[in-house]
């Protein structure tokens, strides 16, 4: 009916065409705002792949000849004139610091070459380019290298590598990793997760199917409502009046002697994902809630039509059948908390530390304060770091979404 | 149905000056109802005379609105069930209820039928309870051989039947129905005709329905309900199905069942 002639003589005018024209317009709208999410999205992925990787120049401090003893070159070197070249060229300090970790004795004559190659031997990098530089402008870079540093190498560096996984914080960009964040993270998000959860559920729970209409009730419906759209900043200062200072004996580990009463700091792993906690609690509440809403009241009725009590159709029929949606809420409510800098900052999360948190009571960073940090550097260094931990902690999201999914499929295909 | 004339009929249920609100809105007034023993008695009446609401009078399912207010008394037992000694919830389980839509759980057809009586303490062989819950619902050669299947995969009116079964496994003595085939094609309708037919030799059954030709075809008793003042619903017509339907008192009842209004 493209040529569109009127049926008879109606008084329905022949707008069809039109009709159709609108239809066909409001898609490509939509496909076109689908269309600039989606390239945004690349835009950043590849933005940060283009820092987390790329050509660095290599200048070693000592060339490796030089500490050649009878031309026998530092590879070929046995343990003991390994040794020797460390005791030459490094200061009495940190050769006395050296041997009190581990005895020379007791380490391997590779552990010592990696010392001489880091320690004496010292290969800096000079210069960085991004990826999209390093492919595209290979020429340049090395004329420019020769000019600049005629004695540095050329090398393809990926700033995300395993060592930057299991490295603790250092102030020396090649040396640095994100095992202490991603601990931190993991502590943090682990501690939210088991306060807010079944806190959240609980209280949707609650509001859902045992509270009657009052105006009290109404006013608690309006305030958590209101609540998840407080800024996160906030929720940071809540934490630090309550959790950090007011509750500093519960949340320094004090009161169960885990600290010494007198050194007791509350800006804990333990006061962090408690401010989490607060901060996701509304809108897990809310996506619960909703969750329950959508069971069919015909399920409730059939449950109390056989006698079952409140709770028996709740613990049966309702939980059950939310549940698919009470864990998307959650799996939001959780990918929000583990991005979260602001209010932690406020808490007190370490920007610089460099051994692991081992209990709830101990300092702490995360993955978001270490970027932030890294990225506020003026080194260039850090900023490839920087990306490298951006990919890092997108990594560790999926991971916990992936996870979070699968418990999900698995919850609603049981039923 | 003659036999009834000859001994005094026993109630197994009896409204007395129920009323019925919904916040200020008075939805039942005045229904004095006695439900005899295992018969069936079907409400007919137009829409929004409030049957459904008396139908949950009988077993409290009215409390679950939070609107809803009940007056009068029902005798059940000797027992007034609003007595507020009564634990509602022991009420539900003696006063079975099917509901209009088929609800069964989103779980397998044995647990359908398992639960209730797991929830309420059923201690004995759960297997033989299980089999002859439906087999009274006449679903038994039916499901027999996939009851780990998901309830909700056999069609509607096996759901339905389903429905019935799980309501007679906790062993009620009493079943209300509410439109139990209304959303059953004829065939499965009658299918649900003929099992509560077949139910009635050992319940009570009371139940709700828009269709007359079904209540005149499955009822002993029929209770006819129509709007009254201010669309309170009130009981117009009680009598034997036969002597309604053929010979009824009041003009109203036998214009509706006529289909002059409704």
């Amino acid at each position: 009916m493209k040529d569109t002639q009127p049926l008879e003589n109606s008084s329905y005018s022949t707008n069809l065409p039109a009709r159709h024209r609108r239809g066909n317009h409001w898609q490509r709208v939509f496909f076109a705002s689908t269309f600039v999410g989606i390239v945004a999205l690349i835009v950043l992925l590849l933005n940060i792949i283009n820092s987390a990787f790329g050509l660095v120049a290599v200048e070693n401090t000592i060339d490796p000849q030089d500490l050649a003893i009878n031309d026998i070159p530092i590879q070929q070197l046995h343990q003991t004139d390994l040794v020797y070249i460390l005791e030459n060229n490094l200061s009495a300090g940190l050769i006395r610091r050296l041997e009190s970790e581990t005895a020379w004795e007791n380490r391997s004559r590779e552990e010592i070459y990696d010392l001489v190659v880091q320690r004496v031997v010292e290969p800096k990098v000079v210069d960085t380019w991004t990826l999209f530089d390093s492919l595209f402008y290979r020429e340049r870079i090395t004329s420019t290298l020769q000019d600049d540093h005629p004695e540095a190498v050329l090398e393809f560096r990926s700033w995300l590598s395993a060592d930057f996984l299991v490295n603790p914080q250092s102030p020396d960009p090649e040396r640095a990793g994100v095992r202490t964040a991603i601990l931190g993270s993991l502590w943090t998000i682990s501690i939210t997760i088991l306060f807010s959860f079944p806190m959240g559920v609980g209280a949707a729970i609650y509001l859902e199917e045992y509270a009657t209409d009052t105006p009290l009730n109404r006013l608690i419906q309006t305030n958590i409502n209101n609540l998840a759209g407080v800024p996160s900043i906030i929720y940071g200062m809540l934490g630090l009046a309550i959790f950090v200072r007011v509750l500093e004996k519960i949340t320094s580990g004090a009161l169960f002697g885990v600290v010494d009463q007198t050194t007791a700091n509350g800006r804990t792993v333990l006061s962090a994902g408690l401010t989490l906690g607060l901060l996701v609690l509304p809108l897990i509440i809310i996506n619960a809630q909703e969750a329950i809403k959508a069971v069919p009241n015909s399920l409730r009725q059939a449950s109390y039509g056989m006698g079952a009590t409140k709770w028996q159709t709740v613990w049966y029929h309702v939980l059950p059948n939310a549940l698919p949606g009470i864990l998307t809420g959650a799996i939001l409510a959780i990918s929000r908390a583990i991005g979260e800098t602001a209010p932690l900052v406020v808490v007190g999360a370490s920007t610089f530390i460099t051994f692991d948190p081992k209990s709830p009571f101990s300092k702490f960073t995360t993955l978001p304060i270490q970027i932030w940090q890294w990225t506020a550097r003026p080194q260039d260094e850090f900023r490839n770091i920087a990306a490298a931990a951006i990919l890092v902690l997108l990594g560790l999201l999926l991971t916990l979404n992936a996870v979070a999914v699968l418990l999900r499929n698995r919850y609603s295909t049981r039923n | 149905m003659n036999s009834t004339h000859n001994e005094p009929p026993r109630y197994a249920i009896e409204a007395r000056n129920l009323h019925i609100y919904y916040d200020d809105f008075l939805a039942v007034k005045n229904v004095d109802l006695g439900i005899y023993l295992n018969k069936i008695t079907a409400i007919i009446g137009p829409s929004g005379c409030g049957k459904s609401t008396v139908l949950r009078a009988f077993n409290r399912m009215n409390e679950l609105i939070p609107s809803a207010r009940t007056e009068g008394e029902i005798s059940y037992l000797g027992r007034n069930i609003y007595d507020p000694l009564v634990d509602p919830v022991e009420i539900r389980r003696r006063i079975g209820m099917v509901f209009q839509k088929p609800n069964p759980f989103p779980k397998s057809i044995y647990e359908n039928v398992a639960w209730g009586a797991r929830i309420n303490g059923y201690r004995d062989n759960m297997d033989e309870l299980v089999e002859n819950s439906l087999r009274g619902a006449a679903l038994w050669e039916e499901v027999k051989d996939k009851l780990d299947q998901n309830g909700l995969s056999l069609s509607g009116g096996q759901q339905q039947r389903l429905c019935i079964a799980r309501a007679i496994a906790v062993q009620p003595s009493i079943i209300l129905m509410d439109e139990p085939a209304s959303a059953l094609d004829p065939i499965a309708s009658l299918k649900i005709e003929e099992l509560m037919k077949d139910l009635a030799q050992n319940y009570t059954i009371i139940v709700v329905t828009h269709n007359m030709q079904q209540a005149a075809r499955v009822s002993d008793y029929t209770a006819f309900f129509n709007l009254g003042e201010n669309r309170a619903g009130i009981l117009e017509e009680f009598g034997e199905t036969e002597i309604l339907f053929t010979n009824p008192h009041q003009q109203t009842t036998e214009d509706y069942i006529t289909g002059r209004f409704g």
